[in-house]
């Protein structure tokens, strides 16, 4: 039995409702995919007994009806967990993993700001990637956002429209 | 001094722009993410995409993938030294390193066509193949390049002012590069030895034997030790692929239309380990491409490393992470955090307090100064 294997029935042992989505993609690949009330067993499980002890970053996914996190965890002989969570998209909350990865910070904020992910326990701070005027109901990575003319405009589109179309 | 970072001032929805471009194009996107590791991002792409479509990359397309990464990184390395002895007021070193770089940058033209985004990765596998008389080339430039980095090791174990100006500066102990995540160079002189090359081995590593530089000075001095090092390492891997190539084809054909599916693909740049994260919907166009930059990574040690430190330290210890904010961000703005309070320091307070802290430590320089305007 490989490595991957292994880490796999470690973690199918503790929380077998994880059988239907976990999967070893490939050599040094594993994908679980957690409800929300188990994730945190979960996630430390894989940091403190599997060794997942590197949070490479969040992947937020704007999918529909849900915005789904996932959470790239590594070991340091290269294998990846991917820990998958679904949250739903009318009021995304989940909570935050700053105390098993303080790096987490950066890429929870992320989330908050690209796709309105509010996550819980996370300290207030400045904002990241966006701008500070940046307005707080728009987040570009949604799906069925659209920019409004202010974002795109440039000096030039602007001048133009001030003079009504004069260099034509 | 306390720091933060305000990241966001070049945030330039590169992810969001992926998502209405065809998988194609997004190559071509994704490898403008960076001038510097520009190859890194799009085979860090595309080894995501010819993993969810399926395709058997040709093993002479993956040698020359590692070849032009590992010159990519020369180029790279060389580009930080210059870099570093230029913020410690060592020129010299800036001047020499910066014309050793042309050597590779012409060689990196001669191959690919560009010295920067050199366009040589396609879903499928690598566009230009490498002739002999290019190998040749490549070979004679890496002659002269471990020649000239000999020198430059020398000049770093010898020069007591660089030891010195270097030495228990911007440190990161073992301990805080584990818990913040540290990568690349930064990590590696932290003697954490973490190198995707070895740990998740992509492209033809796996077939070239890999050794992992690391380094305990846990400061920029071993973190220049390391990218030295690692200098060494890439003249044998470029010679050791170059003898391994495989002949063959360099590429095969890749469907337009992706399947459904997802992959996470690693990669390890010149300053740390590239993630991407890329999810298709089995159209022409990804439902998600997403890139972790190594210097977001690095850039959290960043306000360990200044702790309690002199700003005089802040160009150094910056520039030691390699950072790259174009993959990442584009500037940081530091503002003054003693007390509680985050009023910024004025350029004038910031010459007065300058002055007063070094004439409380004995350093007075009013005398001079005063003999000095009398004079004039």
């Amino acid at each position: 039995m490989t490595t991957e294997e292994t880490l796999l029935n470690e973690l199918l042992k503790k929380f077998p409702e994880l059988h239907d989505s976990a999967r070893v993609q490939r050599a040094r690949r594993i994908i679980v995919e957690v409800a929300q009330n188990r994730f945190e067993e979960v996630f430390a499980l894989a940091k403190h007994e599997l060794d997942f002890t590197i949070l490479c970053t969040i992947t937020g996914l704007d999918e529909g009806k849900d915005i789904a996190c996932i959470y790239h965890l590594s070991r340091k002989d290269g294998i990846m967990l991917n820990i998958g969570l679904r949250t739903p998209k009318e009021k995304p909350v989940i909570k935050t993993v700053i105390k098993y990865f303080p790096s987490a910070e950066i890429y929870e904020r992320e989330l908050v700001d690209l796709l309105g992910v509010i996550v819980e326990g996370l300290p207030e701070g400045i904002r990241y990637p966006l701008p500070d005027d940046w307005p707080n109901d728009e987040h570009p990575l949604l799906k069925d956002w659209k920019p409004r003319s202010a974002m795109t405009s440039t000096p030039a589109s602007r001048m133009k429209e001030e003079t009504g179309n004069a260099t034509a | 001094m306390g720091f933060s970072a305000r990241l966001g001032y070049n945030h330039r929805g590169i992810e969001k722009a992926c998502e209405g471009r065809t998988f194609q194009q997004d190559v071509y996107l994704i490898e403008r993410i960076c001038g510097i590791c520009s190859h890194t991002h799009s085979t860090c792409f595309v080894q995501a995409v010819e993993e969810i479509a399926g395709l058997d990359t040709p093993k002479r397309a993956l040698y020359i993938r590692s070849i032009i990464g590992e010159l990519e990184r020369i180029h790279s390395h060389l580009l930080w030294l210059g870099v570093a002895g230029h913020e410690v007021g060592f020129d010299t070193l800036l001047m020499y390193s910066w014309r050793d770089r042309e050597v590779v940058m012409d060689i990196l033209a001669e191959l690919t066509g560009n010295r920067v985004n050199y366009g040589m990765n396609i879903i499928g596998g690598v566009k230009r193949d490498l002739t002999p008389d290019l190998v040749k080339a490549i070979e004679k430039s890496v002659d002269l390049l471990e020649e000239r980095t000999k020198y430059y090791i020398q000049v770093a174990k010898e020069e007591t002012t660089l030891i010195q100006r270097l030495s228990g500066v911007g440190t990161l102990s073992h301990e805080d590069a584990v818990s913040l995540g540290a990568v690349g160079p930064t990590a590696r002189a932290s003697n954490v030895a973490r190198d995707t090359r070895s740990d998740d081995p992509y492209a033809a590593y796996s077939e070239l034997g890999f050794n992992v530089v690391t380094d305990d000075h846990n400061d920029v001095y071993g973190r220049t030790l390391v990218r030295m090092g690692e200098l060494m390492e890439s003249y044998r891997l470029i010679r050791t692929a170059i003898r391994n190539m495989p002949e063959g084809p360099i590429n095969v054909k890749a469907p337009r239309k992706i399947p459904a599916g997802e992959a996470t693909s690693r990669y390890e740049a010149p300053r740390g380990e590239d993630v991407h994260y890329v999810k298709s919907n089995g159209t022409d166009k990804p439902e998600r491409v997403k890139v972790r930059a190594p210097t977001l990574a690095n850039l959290q040690c960043v306000a360990k490393m200044l702790e309690d430190r002199q700003l005089a330290d802040l160009p150094i210890v910056i520039a030691a992470i390699d950072p790259c904010f174009s993959c990442t961000d584009r500037s940081i703005k530091v503002a003054d955090a003693s007390g509680r309070t985050r009023n910024t320091m004025k350029w004038e307070e910031l010459r007065i307090k300058g002055i007063e802290w070094y004439r409380s430590r004995g350093v007075d320089f009013s005398k001079l100064n005063r003999r000095l305007s009398e004079r004039l």
